[in-house]
């Protein structure tokens, strides 16, 4: 059986490549959620070389980070998949990273599902904060902390 | 399902300085794998991909300077099945060493032939094939007089989250390969020797292009159930 082939770093030029057209609007209608947050290292600084994906079942959506670390999506929210509430997979990639990251998001408006979620009830109860999005004024706020005491749940896949 | 081998680098490989701040320092929280392949199908479909987006040399009005090879292979799972209509992307320097990319200033001539991306499928038995130019070494600031390997950069898109991949795939016989802390984060001899890609009479061309082979491992299974064609 062959061994998987290793990951390296995405590196930091990868900005020419892998953006698409209208590549974080997963979802293009107009009741879409904007989902924005930072991306940030070990020392709060903004990691302005990142590339975030966010997936589920059908949506896709890409995005670089810009110069304050910052990204935005266009999404909708699943549906629930069984006993799992509803979440989005979020992808980390970015210079300095030699394998990505994978986390997810969840919806703050679900407190019922998310109390019931298997996913966050295996995760820490002090940690389980960092994968719910907060409500803000016109978008769900999502911020991704590398390292630190926010470091965000970052999952084995 | 079988399980392969795992030659990952670490998160944390100081001699590549930018993993300091960036990897975290928590460790993963492992759960059932079925708990995150739910995906029925490949998600990355709105990524447009053109049949001319696997010609690197085809780009522009004129042809890219440098030496012209072709870079081909498999995509399989972990039991050697062929992973067919997987995203291939791909990112490279010019034969210069240099990256289209507005971020990389080092000071060697840009192609005005030549971008240095593509993309493709994969065909029904999980082959790619791209035609595209040497890239080139460059320089970085990891540390006193550090060069890259020339290598070219891979993203993978199988069926499921599981089976994303982003590597970067070096070239046989590079003098800078043991010296490259990117590389070489990967600890274990034969992981390393995965991500170097083999000459290969068969896939060049006569009077045209070299040719490489390169073939690449995703974890994940095949959503999509396909016979066993090995």
């Amino acid at each position: 059986m062959p061994p998987f082939t290793p990951s390296q770093t995405v590196g930091p030029f990868f900005g020419f490549a892998l953006p698409f057209p209208d590549g974080e609007r997963a979802d293009p209608g107009e009741g879409a959620l904007r989902v924005e947050g930072q991306l940030l290292d070990g020392a709060g600084e903004p990691v302005s070389d990142g590339l975030i994906e966010v997936l589920a079942p059908d949506q896709f959506a890409r995005c670089r980070t810009d110069p304050e670390g910052a990204f935005h999506v266009w999404v909708r929210k699943p549906a629930a998949e069984g006993d799992q509430a509803p979440h989005l997979d979020v992808i980390v990639f970015a210079r300095g990273l030699l394998k990505h990251l994978v986390t997810r998001l969840y919806f703050p408006d679900e407190p019922e599902a998310n109390a019931a979620d298997p996913v966050l009830q295996a995760v820490e109860p002090t940690r389980r904060h960092t994968l719910v999005a907060r409500a803000e004024p016109g978008a769900l706020r999502f911020d991704i902390h590398l390292q630190g005491p926010e470091e965000t749940v970052f999952f084995a896949v | 399902m079988s399980e392969a081998i795992d030659f990952d680098p670490p998160f944390l490989h100081p001699d590549y300085r930018s993993t300091v701040l960036r990897a975290p320092q928590r460790p993963l929280v492992r759960l059932p794998r079925e708990w995150f392949h739910r995906s029925t199908g490949p998600v990355f479909g709105r990524i447009p991909v053109s049949p001319s987006d696997s010609d690197l040399t085809r780009q522009h009005p004129g042809e890219p300077q440098g030496q012209r090879i072709i870079v081909s292979g498999r995509v399989v799972d972990s039991d050697g099945r062929g992973v067919r209509g997987a995203l291939v992307e791909i990112w490279q320097t010019n034969a210069a060493g240099r990256y289209l990319d507005p971020a990389d200033q080092h000071p060697a001539p840009l192609d005005p032939n030549f971008t240095g991306a593509g993309r493709c499928l994969t065909d029904e038995e999980g082959r790619y094939r791209f035609v595209t130019i040497q890239p080139g070494a460059y320089p970085w600031r990891n540390h006193h007089n550090a060069w890259r390997p020339a290598h070219i950069h891979f993203s993978l898109f199988g069926p499921d989250l599981g089976s994303r991949l982003i590597t970067q795939m070096y070239f046989p016989g590079d003098p800078l390969i043991p010296l490259d802390p990117i590389l070489q984060s990967v600890p274990d001899p034969h992981g390393r020797q995965l991500l170097v890609c083999d000459f290969d009479l068969e896939t060049t061309v006569p009077e045209w292009a070299l040719g490489y082979r390169w073939d690449i491992v995703l974890r994940g299974s095949n959503a999509t159930p396909m016979e066993d064609r090995d």
